[in-house]
């Protein structure tokens, strides 16, 4: 059993828990929460700040008719929101993100496969998939950057990461990673900046393949 | 904040849990009675109370709407929010865990949650429920370990100095980004982590107990 040595900054999750972090983003620490008992507790103690300021916050007034109209409500039938689990290796917010499928792979080449969950002006998260011993196609980021480990192992120029290990890069550091010997590797990643792959493609080629 | 402490005997579960209590805690006398607050949402969880639930609206739905108007709702708005989130604590309470979290940061994260998918019209990703199903054993002296650190942590707030409190509130509220948070809080975060840390420890604690 490894245990998380990777954990995520005490900031990061303060963002989470206050819901003020971009969707990748958010969706990366929710898995790395959903995989590390420490960073969950850590969470939950944000929360009870969040619940501190709620509770000693102001007051507002109330339509007369806001209680009744509730309670009259309780019984009212709901659809509740289909509800995902873990799935071998990924966490229930990757299954979500999935909606309950597998991930469908694109290749990058040399071995190397993504799955986009989702991009847009927030930013990508994606599923990347390293052929043991393979590195990672040099790149560096405009801006923060969020690496978490669902399977195998990978290591750069700070440290090994393995499952649960969450990485956390910015536009200085280039860090050139690479799967570990081994399973492959999969990861889930979050950037707020269109990666720049050094290495693989051109830039030209980039929107094409949404790297 | 003027919480008033229920009779007991008029909540059955909150009974039970008393009872429980003075067999475990023979060590610990004498054994402070649960919130109000606790004791409605153990007896909506576990015997769909709707007197208990008109206390907890009574009590938070006010809170609730001044909460949702500081980061940003009208009023209209604010009251769709405030049914929404009470409607939710009724529906989730098997959730509502009172060894893990307070009711406040419970009805915390609801709030921020609903907040964020009316905002962005897309659900917020949410950490794996690990516990779900469990059966949860109310351990008395747990519960009453979590709402006294809930005691401790608004004291702190009121600690801090008017600029500080203001940043903590702005960022609970969802008014900071996750870089000022990194660069803001740092100083008033780093006057309540001991409380933090105290409950840190206990949380490391009960979550890992539960695994
Ligand atoms: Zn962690």
């Amino acid at each position: 059993m490894n245990a998380i040595t990777h954990h995520s900054p005490d900031s990061l999750l303060a963002a989470f828990a206050a819901g003020v972090l971009e969707h990748p983003f958010a969706l990366v620490v929710a898995s790395h929460i959903s995989m590390c008992l420490d960073c969950r507790a850590t969470f939950e103690a944000h929360l009870a700040i969040g619940g501190a300021v709620l509770e000693s916050g102001a007051t507002a007034v109330l339509s007369s008719d806001l209680k009744g109209a509730t309670l009259s409500q309780l019984d009212h039938p709901v659809t509740p929101r289909p509800e995902y689990g873990r799935k071998g290796i990924f966490p229930s917010p990757v299954v979500e993100a999935l909606k309950g499928q597998t991930p469908r792979w694109k290749s990058l080449g040399m071995g190397a496969r993504q799955s986009i969950l989702s991009q847009g002006s927030e930013g990508s998260v994606r599923l990347l998939y390293i052929p043991p011993g393979q590195a990672v196609p040099d790149h560096s980021h405009n801006g923060m950057e969020l690496t978490l480990v669902l399977q195998g192992s990978f290591s750069d120029s700070t440290g090994r990461f393995g499952v649960g290990d969450l990485e956390v890069a910015d536009h200085s550091l280039e860090h050139s990673p690479k799967a570990d010997d081994g399973a492959a590797c999969i990861c889930l990643a979050a950037t707020d900046a269109p990666l720049r792959f050094a290495a693989l493609l051109p830039r030209l080629l980039q929107p094409l393949f949404r790297i | 904040m003027g919480m008033s402490m229920i009779d007991l005997y008029s909540v059955p579960s909150a009974h039970l849990l008393c009872c429980r209590a003075t067999k475990d805690m023979s060590k610990v006398p004498p054994a402070p009675p649960i919130s109000t607050q606790t004791a409605c949402m153990i007896a909506v969880r576990d015997n769909r109370d709707r007197a208990a639930f008109a206390l907890l609206f009574d009590h938070f739905a006010p809170r609730l709407k001044g909460f949702v108007m500081r980061s940003g709702s009208g009023a209209a708005q604010a009251e769709e929010i405030v049914q929404d989130v009470m409607l939710t604590v009724w529906r989730k309470a098997d959730q509502f865990d009172p060894a893990r979290a307070q009711v406040s940061a419970w009805i915390y994260q609801i709030a921020r949650n609903r907040q964020i998918d009316l905002l962005r019209k897309e659900r917020r990703p949410v950490p794996e429920d690990l516990f779900k199903g469990a059966v949860f054993e109310p351990d008395a002296s747990e519960v009453l370990v979590v709402e006294q650190e809930a005691e401790y942590l608004k004291a702190a707030l009121r600690q801090l100095s008017p600029e500080q409190r203001t940043i903590v509130e702005k960022a609970y509220l969802g008014e900071l980004t996750h870089q000022e948070i990194s660069t803001e809080m740092g100083l008033p975060l780093g006057t309540i982590k001991s409380r933090i840390r105290l409950g840190l420890d206990r949380l490391r604690h009960v979550l890992k107990d539960m695994r």
